[in-house]
């Protein structure tokens, strides 16, 4: 519940904080350069004298949006793929569940750094540095992260399908198709808003880790992440830097995490003792 | 046993060999060419860069250059630093062990905590302390590691003043030089050691009261067994065939974990390296890194399964 409260209250600051909060993310005023919070500054500012609230207020944008973008990504081949795997009775499902495993046993950080290197300078080419890196980020993310969602969706499906009301609908006529989005996969979408809470939280951190080891959004766009990997090297002289976009990221986590845990035991009833 | 260890290896191959597709079906997909560093160099000539790319295979049809290059990967030849100019296996292997030490001790210290944790906290379910190891391990495992990393820092370097910060790696002995070498790795294995042991312990814990409430446990504590004996020998030996499978799910995380750690620490270990040629463009290295990478979780994998004969012992009549 709190939780919840600190999630909104955290996308309400990114969402209008903009209009509220009307300081240039990239003015630069060297002589205030890595000062603590004050009324001015109410975050403090960087080495460069840029405004770190108003920097905080565009990365949080980016982060969340990358977060939820990565989930929709994820859920959708997860659930396509688990979907495919729990009604096929053949060599098709095997198939897909081995290529589940197989991506399962992927070392994802490092495909994930290995994949930005390949494509980030084609797909810059094409969608201009941000919008390329943004689309990039979260299909590598999303692409990556799908498996849990395959993996529940199969089984829910695997259970489902021999239900008497499927066979009721399978016996009135219904498509294979309609059997599936009208009567198995409304019945299968708990778990999969679960996992899909959770991956929200993932994807937070991948993009985060991925701007903090430097290979994610270009320099002068401000992540989370990119602000705690400028801010790592001031750690003596400029703590607070770090702390407010770390601890945004925690928080964020966090909240995302608990929500998905009381979502857990609100609507998977057997998993409370 | 035996043969269930071999059968179980004969499983790891054909997902090495998937692994080492999806690699390669990413590198050919790639735009760029590996070569682009010698084509934009106007002191190579065409006919030199010609008769380059097909010494390498460069114009082969893809499934002739994948079979190329898991021939070469097999006989240990992996190419050759664009940067360092070192061979890529020599790179590697001296930077592997500093990876494995860190690892390893990190996974050691998350068992030491999250076992002890997890299962006092499942035989007290709902009491004062299994709730606050719930909190606990709910918030360990939230906070990113290069966010812990870099509040250790604050903490005991900068405020404190205890421990050094960067890894270094002189060579040397004698006792100071090993105190040194255990004292600077307090931080990084502390950082990772601890995220693991957060998801692990509530692991253990709900793996443990799954099977607390069996009727084997009440028939051994009907026969009089204590407490200690019941928990130990009855309840943890059958409770720990799931906790083994999702740890082994995790280690794909695990060196995740420990990319962002030695990057934070500046440890030279192979995760550093990884990053390194990837801001320098250092194609053959990325490749073999990573999977080097994909080796280690298969590895880790095949640890899990042997565990899980030795743990039920009818698994691996099956």
């Amino acid at each position: 519940m709190i939780s919840a409260v600190l999630l909104l209250l955290l996308i309400a600051a990114v969402v209008i904080g903009p209009f509220i909060w009307r300081v240039s993310i990239s003015d630069i005023d060297v002589v205030a350069g890595l000062q603590g919070p004050s009324l001015a500054h109410p975050f403090g500012t960087d080495d460069l004298g840029q405004d770190l609230l108003a920097r905080m207020i565009y990365g949080g944008r980016i982060s969340l949006a990358v977060g939820l973008a990565a989930m929709l990504v994820s859920v959708f081949v997860g659930t396509l793929i688990g979907a495919l795997a729990g009604m096929s009775r053949g060599a098709l499902g095997y198939g897909l569940m081995w290529l589940t495993d197989l991506f399962l046993s992927l070392p994802q950080l490092p495909l994930l750094l290995m994949l930005i290197y390949l494509f980030r300078d084609g797909l810059k080419a094409l969608f201009g540095p941000e919008g390329g890196i943004f689309i990039l980020i979260v299909l590598v993310i999303g692409g990556l992260r799908w498996m849990p969602v395959a993996r529940l969706v199969r089984a829910q499906f695997l259970s489902l399908r021999e239900k008497e009301f499927v066979e009721a609908a399978r016996a009135l006529g219904a498509s294979p198709v309609r059997q599936v989005v009208r009567h198995i996969l409304p019945n299968a979408l708990g778990p999969v808003i679960i996992a899909g809470t959770i991956d929200v939280a993932a994807a937070i951190i991948a993009e985060s880790t991925l701007s903090f080891l430097g290979l994610g959004f270009p320099p002068d766009t401000p992540t989370w992440g990119r602000i705690l990997y400028d801010a790592k090297d001031f750690l003596d002289i400029g703590p607070h830097w770090a702390l407010f976009p770390g601890g945004a990221i925690f928080i964020a986590v966090v909240a995302i995490n608990f929500i998905g845990d009381g979502l857990r035991d609100a609507l998977d009833a057997r998993k409370v003792i | 046993m035996s043969q269930y260890i071999l059968r179980r290896l004969m499983i790891a191959i054909p997902s090495l060999l998937g692994i080492s597709l999806v690699l390669f079906v990413v590198l050919a997909l790639a735009p760029g060419d590996p070569f682009s560093e010698l084509a934009t160099n106007p002191n190579v000539p065409p006919e030199v860069q010609a008769a380059l790319r097909a010494k390498f295979g460069l114009d082969d049809p893809i499934y002739l250059r994948y079979l190329h290059w898991l021939a070469a990967m097999v006989h240990g030849d992996w190419g050759f630093s664009f940067v360092s100019r070192v061979d890529v296996d020599t790179l590697i292997l001296q930077r592997l062990p500093t990876t494995l030490y860190v690892v390893g001790s990190s996974q050691l210290l998350a068992l030491l905590i999250a076992i002890p944790v997890g299962v006092y906290a499942a035989t007290r379910p709902y009491s004062l302390f299994d709730q606050l190891a719930n909190t606990f391990a709910f918030i360990g495992f939230s906070l990113p590691t290069f966010f812990t990393g870099i509040l250790f820092i604050l903490v005991f370097s900068v405020k404190l003043d205890w421990l050094p910060f960067v890894y270094t790696s002189v060579p040397g002995s004698g006792i100071p030089w090993l105190l040194e070498m255990i004292r600077q790795a307090i931080m990084p294995v502390m950082v990772l050691g601890l995220f693991q042991a957060a998801s692990m312990t509530r692991f253990v814990r709900s793996a443990m009261l799954d099977v607390i409430r069996l009727d084997y446990v009440t028939t051994a504590r009907a026969k009089g067994l204590g407490q200690a004996k019941v928990i130990v020998k009855h309840v943890m030996r059958n409770a720990m065939i799931p906790v083994v499978t999702l740890i082994a799910l995790q280690m794909p995380a695990v060196f995740g974990g420990a990319i962002v750690t030695e990057q934070i620490f500046r440890i030279p270990g192979i995760g550093s390296l990884l990053i390194s040629s990837i801001l320098a463009n250092d194609t053959p290295v990325v490749m073999a890194v990573t999977f080097v990478f994909a080796c280690l979780v298969v590895l880790f994998n095949l640890i899990a399964d042997v565990l899980y004969g030795w743990l039920d012992p009818r698994i691996s009549f099956r």
